[in-house]
């Protein structure tokens, strides 16, 4: 250390490429198999070429997308949050009932926004003030959430959206370009460049691979995870908008399950479920995986059950398999 | 006194000329060690002296590399944990193994319970055999008692009856009042006569001298793995043990620096906490090394931890420049200039995962960004400025952490804390488990620092590394300062004196 005569060992900032990093990426394997999946369904259905119904197709996955994208920050985290769907119960109840008093548009909007954001704070409180598991505290919530609206709606439904508010889930932006998926694309970008270009996206990564040594680091480590779930709050809030819209109507049962095929989107888009890595563009292209299964099975008129069968297979395969391939590996060279 | 003391009785367990090898490191070598029925064998030693692997050994945790155990002057081997306990070897660790959701009848008997002809347990008959023992031992709780419900002093016992329900002939007893009130110390040594009446051999490993000369025997010293002399307590002094344990030689070669102390940077006054530690004050001047020494336990980590913000002192203040800083958080800690290199490299150190320019930007990301966006330029440049500088052995700067051996990662970590551009830097044991070269490099760069104006406290339980490195040291004893010692005070005796508590100086009696 004190041999200033000899020169500083060099240390090269990367040994691989960056077409290397990318072209070896879980990302360009699965955009592989989103290719592959198109080309089958192109072939099987002749009715899957249509711009219209490729169109008609991306709701099966815009909504939960705009969820998966904050859920995938916070799942790098160490984190998750399984109450999403219950928010979205609670914020389109929320609406429903602000419509019987006379609330516009405008006003539908932010109180959908506003109830996803202190459901957001409530898990929030217990998970980072009290230091509660996420997933315990999640899993209570998302019985809590939704039960209230249980309470509040029972066997009704809540109707009578202003003809104004039906643009977020059934409005066009251009030709076949719905407002859903303009929101979806926005919402990516806002995502993708939180998580992979700024300070904080840096700590949401060194929160989920060490929280001691984030913690240790200068990080404040819950401030960024009570931010985590307000951000998954309030995505859930918007989903909760643009489902509304899209339904015209509210029943205590919306978007029961979304949850668990939210994570499911997260988790094949490359996001280590224990934390610590996964990015945006894997998220993305997962959405469109999943959104293009679940149209090419359901052209072919396969039956709804089948298809969840289908969704699970290609969620342990995915994962499987690359654990499956080092293993092989391995025992050759052993 | 390396003479052994000729023996009245013959040794229940006699350990010779045991040797044991770690990779890089000769834990144990040739070292002895008997152990006498009805007697207490206290096994003295510095951290590091081979203590803990010698009770591995004996409990079949570990395998000696070469010499011999007898019992009843017959060799065994053992080659399991359940070998060393059916020769009738048993521990009571410092942390008991025991079962919180069973009964304390349970946790005496689990793995030998008493059998029905059916070969179901016999319920009956272990609560009856348990309460039995229960009563030899004075415990005051019974035996349907569910574990989770004891203290640990209470704990204790159950371990210590569960060493008597496999008629344990040897019982060892590793630092076992360190989690003890005095009452209960009073307790477990009532405890010890007790098992020695009944001829049980006790080997008893403890840092405190009050509690080696009120109750043990015989000693046994070692010193750097290897055996230093064995004897009776009565014929031995505590200044003689002492000088016994740290030995002469303080051999290694630390860099010669010339004390360029300054202003005083940073001032703590009054630092209490409930638990860990109490009334803590000093001063740190620029430029100047200060050694923490104290025994393991004695507060030194936490104090540290609470001067960084990881947990919150019930009262005391912090001065940095003579301004008063409001630490709650890491975060304050690194805005106010004042740093951390945790003894727990791996879950509090490094984050592994990430690659070796994150991990050395991380707590800067407000210097090598602009509003908050990432600029990866700027820090491949910070990188690479302090990695030179501590001449970092990587293959490149982003790779994985968690791929560097344990001396590069620790260069990571200081890399980290050098580019806040800190005042005070603290390094809790910055040498612990690196090999000696790396060590001499981290002894080097120390100096390095503290030449150029920071400010460094070094917590360490090596004592010619404290006395090597420190302008001053600082001496912990149960959560208090003990002593500050510098030039002359400052030798491995008087070290030893203050962080054990031997009050022989008139000086030393305080609270």
């Amino acid at each position: 250390m004190t041999d200033t005569a000899a020169p500083h060992r060099h240390v090269p900032d990367r040994l691989q490429s960056r077409a290397t990093r990318v072209f070896r990426s879980w990302e360009a394997l699965l955009l592989a198999v989103a290719i592959a999946i198109f080309v089958v369904n192109s072939f099987a259905s002749p009715y899957f070429l249509n711009a219209w119904n490729l169109s008609d197709a991306t709701f099966n996955f815009t909504e939960k997308a705009m969820i998966a994208f904050a859920m995938a920050l916070l799942i790098i985290a160490g984190e998750i949050d399984l109450s999403v769907a219950s928010i979205i119960a609670l914020a389109s109840t929320a609406m429903g009932l602000a419509v019987q008093y006379g609330a516009g548009t405008p006003e539908l909007v932010v109180i959908g926004l506003m109830v996803g954001l202190l459901c957001g704070a409530f898990n929030a409180v217990f998970v980072t003030v009290l230091g509660l598991p996420s997933i315990v505290v999640t899993i209570g919530t998302m019985s809590l959430f939704r039960g209230i609206s249980f309470i509040i709606l029972g066997d009704d439904a809540f109707r009578g959206y202003p003809a104004s508010f039906s643009w977020f889930g059934q409005g066009y932006i251009w030709w076949v370009f719905t407002v859903e998926m303009a929101l979806f694309a926005l919402i990516a970008v806002i995502y993708g460049v939180l998580l992979h270009k700024t300070n904080f996206g840096r700590a949401v990564y060194a929160i989920g691979n060490n929280p001691t040594g984030a913690l240790f680091s200068g990080i404040r480590v819950q401030r960024v995870k009570f931010i985590l779930f307000l951000l998954t709050g309030l995505m859930s809030g918007v989903a909760a908008i643009c489902l509304t819209s899209r339904l015209g109507s509210t029943r205590p049962s919306i978007a029961t399950g979304m949850e668990l095929e939210v994570v499911t989107m997260v988790v094949l888009g490359g996001v280590n479920i224990l934390g610590g890595s996964g990015s945006i563009p894997g998220v993305v292209i997962a959405a469109f995986v999943m959104g293009l299964v679940t149209f090419g099975l359901g052209l072919l008129n396969v039956p709804g059950i089948v298809m969840s069968i289908f969704i699970g297979l290609l969620l342990i395969g995915v994962i499987a398999l690359p654990r499956l391939w080092t293993m092989v590996a391995n025992r050759r060279s052993a | 006194m390396s003479e052994r003391a000729p023996p009245a009785i013959a040794p229940v367990v006699s350990m010779d000329a045991i040797t044991k090898t770690f990779p890089g490191v000769r834990a144990l070598d040739q070292v002895r060690l008997d152990l006498y029925p009805g007697q207490v064998t206290a096994l003295v030693g510095e951290n590091g002296a081979g203590k803990s692997t010698t009770v591995k050994i004996l409990t079949g945790i570990y395998h000696p590399d070469g010499g011999t155990i007898r019992i009843d002057d017959a060799p065994v081997t053992f080659a399991g944990p359940n070998d060393a306990s059916a020769a009738g070897i048993t521990a009571i660790h410092q942390e008991t193994v025991l079962f919180d959701e069973l009964s304390v009848a349970e946790n005496i008997f689990i793995g030998h319970a008493p059998r029905t002809r059916l070969g179901l347990i016999d319920r009956a008959a272990m609560h009856r055999d348990a309460a039995a023992l229960l009563a030899e031992i004075g415990a005051p709780f019974g035996t349907h008692t569910p574990l989770r419900d004891l203290g640990i002093a209470n704990k204790h016992l159950v371990a210590i009856a569960r060493a008597l329900s496999v008629d344990a002939r040897v019982v060892i007893m590793d630092e076992p009042t360190a989690a003890l009130s005095h009452k209960e110390i009073e307790e477990l040594y009532e405890l010890v006569e007790t098992l020695k009446s009944q001829g049980k051999a006790i080997l008893f490993i403890s840092h405190k001298f009050d509690e080696i000369f009120r109750i043990a025997d015989r000693f046994t010293v070692f010193r750097d793995g290897a055996f230093v002399a064995d004897g009776m307590i009565a014929d031995i002094t505590e200044d003689a043990l002492v000088s016994m344990m740290v030995g002469r030689s303080v051999n290694q070669i630390f860099p010669a620096r010339s004390a360029l102390v300054g202003e005083d940077v940073l001032q703590v006054v009054g630092y209490d906490h409930p638990t860990e530690f109490a009334d803590i004050g000093f001063t740190l001047r620029r430029g100047e090394i200060l050694g923490f020494y104290g025994l393991v336990g004695a507060g030194r980590s936490e104090f540290m931890q609470s001067l960084f913000g990881i947990t919150k002192p019930s009262k005391g203040v912090c001065k940095i420049n003579g301004r008063i800083s409001v630490i709650r958080s890491p975060a304050d800690a690194v805005a106010a200039g004042i740093v951390y290199v945790p003894e727990d490299r791996g879950k509090q150190g490094a984050i592994i995962g990430l690659p070796i320019f994150q991990n050395i930007t991380l707590p800067s990301l407000g210097r090598t960004s602009r509003s908050g966006f990432l600029k990866l330029a700027e820090e491949f440049r910070l990188a690479r400025e302090y990695a030179e500088r501590l001449d970092l052995r990587a293959a490149s700067l982003d790779q994985d952490v968690g791929n560097l051996s344990g001396g590069n990662q620790q260069k990571v970590v200081i890399a980290k804390w050098l580019a806040t551009q800190p005042q005070v830097i603290i390094l809790d044991e910055p040498t612990k488990g690196i090999d000696i070269g790396s060590k001499a490099a981290v002894h080097d760069f120390m100096a390095e620092l503290a030449a150029q104006g920071l400010s460094v406290i070094m917590v360490s339980s090596e004592i010619p590394e404290v006395i090597g490195m420190s302008d001053r040291v600082i001496v912990m004893r149960d959560g208090r300062i003990a002593a500050e010692l510098s030039g002359d005070a400052l030798t491995p005796e008087t070290l030893v004196r203050h962080a054990a508590g031997i009050t022989a100086a008139p000086e030393l009696q305080e609270a």
